[in-house]
């Protein structure tokens, strides 16, 4: 009973700081990303430290150890309130088990604004600065259709890991666009029209994107069209291809536009993928958290942070910029 | 003989689920696919046959292999240096292990915990966390291939099968062999009968370390690039394999060549359901009642014993 009393009036203690410090009106700013490790996070948390230096805020980040690993988030969220942050901007990893620690965060007067993925509920947090996965996923799809125009599709599609939204979005958004029977961006489950012969999980990882095609070419030696999660699964399943003596004329799309995935785009390994803009996501967060610490303004609703096809030969009919746009503007090294 | 039997029924299996699934080829290619794992696998069988465990595997040899790509391609080293460097810092870390494990008595669990979040934060640091490519010929040279008859083979998958029956070889018919099997049974019985333990420790963790760098060729040698990001859930495979291949976790009973064959029932397992179509998450779910099957196989034959 008294650890409860205890434990209860360092709780009320932490949230009372919370609130004189979200009054104090110095802009401080917490970045929690998934991982330390995925170069998409490394330029978020570069591209949020530029802007913050640049509008005098201060700036910390934490991140978790892999992606899926809620804890380390729940742990950062709340250690960032204590610090005193007025603005926490977090890419969540689990995007239902993460609310209740935002909630908290909220109550005491921190704002919370989502990157790149939204939360579940999508109102849980103040504000959402993403991509449209679907709209990317849609892109690629559309991209593919006019390039096989006449040909019969017989695709292989290399995906996330089970029951990821952000995986299922873009995956049935490729084949939404691409014309063939699908879901919308509210499915959390994966499509499989019958031009889909093959389905396999590349956990966004390089060498098990190898395995995966190398197991879907042992399936059907004769697909022409391969779907990835991202750039690495796509340079993955190059490596099959071209194992297999297929790689001439097998088209790969992809999503992320990193910029190790563009110049993929840029040798003809990966014929077009969707470009995203972590860094504008960063950028626009922090301006946002200053904002607020200066006049009390939260922001509010979702920003749509804009995807770009990135292609060597574009086709009529979707719009898209070059190779050079796509590594002036992409992220990683 | 359970994991035999395991892996013999699912081939059956799959073999009439899918007529792409018995040929000489997608032999070749699950072979190539467990190739990390099972080399992995080695180290962790040594150690498990002690009563230790390892967590570290995986990240151990992803700094491993960053060592031998960016020693070659960053720091012009003769392509063979650097990947002895990268094996001479897997096996350094396989030591440290050994080391603290022994020196002061902790136990492999804890130790490894900690060792696993220093290598992973190294690789970090050492790479930028950026993937590094342009490796020279001999960091790739597993990944050439010969063909035997119909089948193309690559020259790594004979290097697995070389290892299983030199260690197999090593534990079975050596002196040093059996004394880890008795270290593992029963550390103080050993300890009486003269043999010395904390060495024979300190050398199976020193050697599971150097297999983690054998290990960490073969994977740039499959994929030709260095990751940053790999070996992120290699330690759960390979404790995996090790069970499925009817090694007791309580150490001192297993076989290597069991492990060979756990390796393969997940490999079996990955590769038949991808051609069946059916969602990897049933192969998620077919591993885990397999482990627990495999552990229940090992506590009835210890009783019976």
């Amino acid at each position: 009973m008294r650890r409860q009393v205890v434990l209860g009036m360092l709780a009320v203690g932490i949230v009372a700081l919370g609130l004189v410090t979200a009054q104090n009106k110095t802009p401080y700013i917490g970045l929690i990303t998934k991982t330390e490790s995925n170069p998409f996070f490394v330029k978020m948390k570069e591209g949020a430290q530029k802007e913050a230096q640049k509008l005098g805020a201060r700036f910390i980040s934490a991140a978790g150890k892999t992606d899926g690993d809620n804890a380390s988030q729940v742990a950062a969220i709340e250690n960032m309130v204590a610090a005193g942050v007025n603005t926490i901007l977090i890419t969540p990893s689990d995007a239902k088990a993460i609310v209740p620690a935002i909630q908290k965060a909220r109550a005491a007067g921190v704002q919370v604004i989502a990157l790149d993925s939204p939360t579940d509920p999508p109102d849980a947090v103040d504000a959402l600065f993403a991509t449209n996965n679907y709209q990317a996923g849609v892109l690629i799809g559309q991209y593919a259709a006019a390039v096989m125009k006449g040909k019969k599709p017989i695709i292989a599609t290399l995906d996330l890991f089970p029951g990821h939204p952000v995986g299922a979005q873009r995956h049935n958004g490729f084949l939404a666009g691409f014309g063939l029977k699908s879901f919308g961006p509210e499915s959390n489950e994966l499509a499989r029209p019958a031009e889909v012969v093959c389905m396999a999980d590349t956990y966004g990882d390089r060498a098990k994107g190898q395995t995966a095609m190398e197991n879907c070419l042992q399936k059907n030696p004769n697909i022409n069209l391969v779907y990835t999660i991202n750039e690495p699964a796509a340079a993955g399943a190059y490596q099959a291809l071209r194992a297999a003596g297929k790689e001439k004329n097998v088209i790969i799309v992809s999503i992320d536009g990193g910029c190790e995935g563009v110049r993929n785009v840029e040798r003809g390994i990966i014929a077009a993928t969707s470009q995203q803009y972590p860094l504008k996501m960063a950028a626009m967060g922090v301006q946002a958290g200053v904002k607020y610490a200066r006049t009390g303004v939260k922001a509010r609703g979702y920003v749509d942070t804009g995807v770009n096809l990135i292609t060597k030969t574009p086709v009529p009919g979707v719009s898209s910029k070059d190779v050079k746009f796509g590594l002036e503007n992409c992220w990683g090294q | 003989m359970g994991p035999l039997v395991a892996l013999l029924l699912a081939i059956v299996f799959f073999s009439l689920q899918s007529d792409r699934f018995l040929t000489g080829q997608n032999f070749s290619l699950i072979l190539q696919q467990v190739s990390v794992v099972a080399v992995l696998a080695i180290g962790q069988t040594l150690i498990i046959l002690t009563a230790g465990i390892d967590l570290s595997v995986g990240f151990v040899m992803a700094l491993g292999t960053m060592v031998m790509a960016k020693f070659a391609v960053e720091l012009g080293l003769p392509p063979l240096l650097a990947i002895l460097c990268g094996i001479a810092i897997t096996s350094g870390f396989g030591f440290l292990n050994g080391f603290l494990i022994t020196r002061f008595n902790l136990p492999p669990f804890i130790v490894t915990l900690g060792t696993m979040n220093i290598a992973f934060a190294l690789t970090q640091i050492y790479s930028k966390a950026q993937t590094v490519s342009g490796l020279p010929e001999a960091h790739l040279f597993w990944g050439n291939t010969f063909r035997l008859g119909e089948t193309v083979f690559t020259y790594g998958v004979v290097l697995v099968i070389i290892l299983y029956l030199l260690v197999w070889f090593f534990l079975s018919e050596t002196a040093p062999g059996r004394h880890l099997y008795a270290v593992g049974n029963n550390p103080e019985a050993a300890r009486l009968m003269g043999i010395p333990t904390q060495r024979v420790l300190l050398l199976t963790y020193t050697i599971a370390g150097f297999f983690y760098g054998i290990a960490g060729w073969l994977l740039i040698s499959r994929t030709s690039v260095a990751d940053p990001n790999a070996g992120q859930t290699e330690n759960l495979e390979t404790i995996t394999a090790v069970v499925l291949g009817g090694t007791s976790l309580f150490g001192g009973r297993g076989m290597i060549l069991g492990t060979l064959l756990g390796a393969l029932i997940v490999g079996v397992f990955r590769n038949g359901l991808t051609l069946m179509g059916v969602s990897s998450v049933y192969q998620v779910l077919i591993t885990g009642i397999l482990v627990i099957l495999a552990v229940v196989a090992d506590q009835i034959s210890k009783r019976r014993n």
